[in-house]
């Protein structure tokens, strides 16, 4: 892939977009990544917050110090001779977790509309390594991809109001994980028990964008001594 | 935002001792401890928080002499009632919230006595919606990603950490006993009572995806804030606007954005927002114009009117100097 043309567009008085992609693909994500760090030594004490998102970056810059103009010419130079980042960049992650219709209603329902045995998507869940594209929606959530087309599911008609914390789901060819307890309209398939944002843990954080993870298949024993909660999702 | 290096990094416990302090006696509406914000953690899904109207919660941290950014008490609506423990100074800025010690009305933008025993009490909002509570050094609590700032979604931030809203019994403490400066008087306090808000938006390059007739009515036709409205965002009622997007990637969301979802309703998205997003803009509330709108309530009528990055700038820089 040859390196792409960033483009850069006002947002906000002291933020800017930068647009490097126009579709989803996970061999975006190194450059991604590249732009991420670039970007970052290149602000360095003026950088606010920088947010890597699928095909984007947005950069909020302190404008006390710097012009719009001046962030623009920054963000050019700091890309000039971008390279992807390497496949190792990311760390990667291995998450456990325990499929079981009690507490991932719709491992089943998926099932049902391939006609297969739910221990057939559970496989082709965790055959893959995931993307993560961005973190968003609350703090810890990774929006990853792509899941097999196959499996693509759309979100509920009617969002849940409670998904506990640790249930892993599916909308369209993304996966994600629920830190904590939230609403939320994915397809719940399990449960893990590895905590995703833990204040005492240095960036808080386990994801970052541009991790890989992988799903393990564990069974229900292994998922209450690693410290998980096994009520089932409607008494959730 | 994000201009003051020295966010209140809170207090150690020994300080904590020393601090003038606050017993709450009726948590009103809603009452949040809240600084200048959380930066710097946006890529974790972390959002923002943060005072929405900043620019009042600068002013009673002026009034005292602390950071313009250290943490105070944002108070919505009113209800509020704390009951003094330490004698002290207090300030007060923001919308008038009915603010009494004792039964005597305590005027907004003000710094004020208290001695220990009196009762502060806040009644209902007659002009503005937020009135923001200083305390000297600011309040004191343990800073999460630099930032005492409370976002109950997320279970962040707050006296405990833990991100919820001041309840009966919750012990306020200061940083400091006294405030650190001489008495101090706003020339011009801002007044929050024009029967029409004009709020600046710095158009984005999205607002390219809306068709002329949605430009057209953005900056001309009415706009009314929604009931439904919350520190995530306020929704404005006016002429549906349309673009040609439809779905798009999701990606990072500024304060202040005026992101237009399929109704064809304006949302405008403040601190407590979700970090990503994919729905089309048409640009960006300028900070100020954020911090107005948060003395907004429902019913009230605005105009949207574009303003460039430079000029804003300018505005800011203005604004943080008045606070030298």
């Amino acid at each position: 892939m040859s390196a792409p043309r960033p483009r850069i567009e006002t947002v906000a008085y002291d933020t800017l977009t930068v647009r490097l992609f126009e579709a989803i693909d996970e061999a975006h994500m190194p450059w991604i990544l590249a732009a991420d760090a670039a970007l970052r030594e290149r602000f360095d004490e003026a950088l606010i917050d920088l947010v890597p998102s699928y095909t984007t970056l947005m950069l909020h810059y302190d404008a006390l110090r710097l012009g719009q103009a001046e962030a623009r010419a920054m963000i050019v130079e700091a890309l000039a001779d971008l390279a992807p980042a390497s496949d190792r960049e990311g760390r990667h992650h291995v998450i456990p977790v325990w499929y079981d219709e009690s507490v991932g209603p719709e491992l089943v329902t998926i099932a049902e509309r391939l006609g297969v045995e739910p221990a057939d998507v559970i496989r082709r869940h965790c055959e893959r390594d995931y993307c993560a594209f961005a973190l968003g929606f609350a703090p810890g959530y990774a929006f990853m991809g792509l899941v097999e087309e196959a499996l693509a599911t759309p979100r509920l008609s009617t969002p849940r109001q409670r998904v506990p914390a640790g249930s892993v789901g599916i909308a369209e060819r993304q996966t994600a994980i629920y830190p904590m307890r939230s609403p939320g309209g994915w397809n719940i398939l399990g449960r893990t028990a590895v905590t995703l944002f833990d204040r005492s843990r240095d960036e808080a954080s386990l994801f970052r964008p541009g991790d890989r993870v992988r799903f393990e298949a564990i069974d229900r024993d292994t998922f209450v001594e690693q410290g998980g909660d096994p009520t089932p999702m409607e008494a959730s | 935002m994000g201009a003051d290096e020295s966010i209140n990094q809170g207090e150690p416990m020994a300080a904590q001792e020393k601090g003038a302090t606050l017993i709450v006696r009726d948590a009103g509406a809603l009452a949040l401890v809240q600084d200048g914000g959380r930066f710097g953690v946006r890529h974790l899904g972390v959002t923002q928080g943060g005072a929405v109207d900043w620019v009042s919660l600068g002013w009673a941290n002026w009034l005292l002499g602390n950071a313009v950014d250290a943490a105070g008490i944002e108070i919505t609506l009113g209800g509020f009632v704390v009951e003094v423990q330490t004698s002290t100074t207090l300030a007060l800025a923001g919308g008038e919230l009915g603010a009494t010690l004792d039964g005597e009305p305590v005027p907004p933008h003000t710094r004020f006595r208290v001695d220990a025993g009196q009762t502060l009490a806040f009644g209902q909002a007659t002009s503005g919606l937020r009135a923001y509570l200083a305390l000297p050094g600011g309040v004191a609590a343990t800073p999460f990603m630099g930032s005492t700032s409370s976002v109950i979604r997320e279970c962040l931030g707050g006296l405990d950490g833990e991100g919820r809203a001041l309840a009966v019994d919750d012990v306020i403490v200061a940083a400091g006993r006294e405030p650190a400066g001489e008495a101090r008087v706003i020339e011009t306090p801002p007044r929050f009572t024009e029967e029409t808000v004009d709020l600046e938006m710095v158009p984005g390059a999205q607002i390219a995806q809306f068709d002329g007739a949605s430009v057209f009515a953005t900056f001309n036709e009415r706009w009314e804030v929604d009931a439904r409205a919350d520190r995530m965002g306020v929704r404005l009622i006016g002429q549906a606007l349309r673009n040609g997007a439809g779905g798009m990637i999701s990606e990072g969301i500024p304060l202040g954005a005026v992101q237009v979802p399929p109704d064809g309703q304006p949302i405008v998205l403040l601190n407590d927002r979700q970090t990503v997003g994919g729905y089309p803009r048409l640009g960006a509330l300028t900070p100020l114009a954020c911090a107005r709108l948060g003395q907004c309530p429902p019913g009230t009528q605005l105009r949207l009117v574009p303003v460039s990055p430079h000029r804003t700038r300018r505005q800011m820089q203005a604004q943080f100097a008045r606070w030298r």
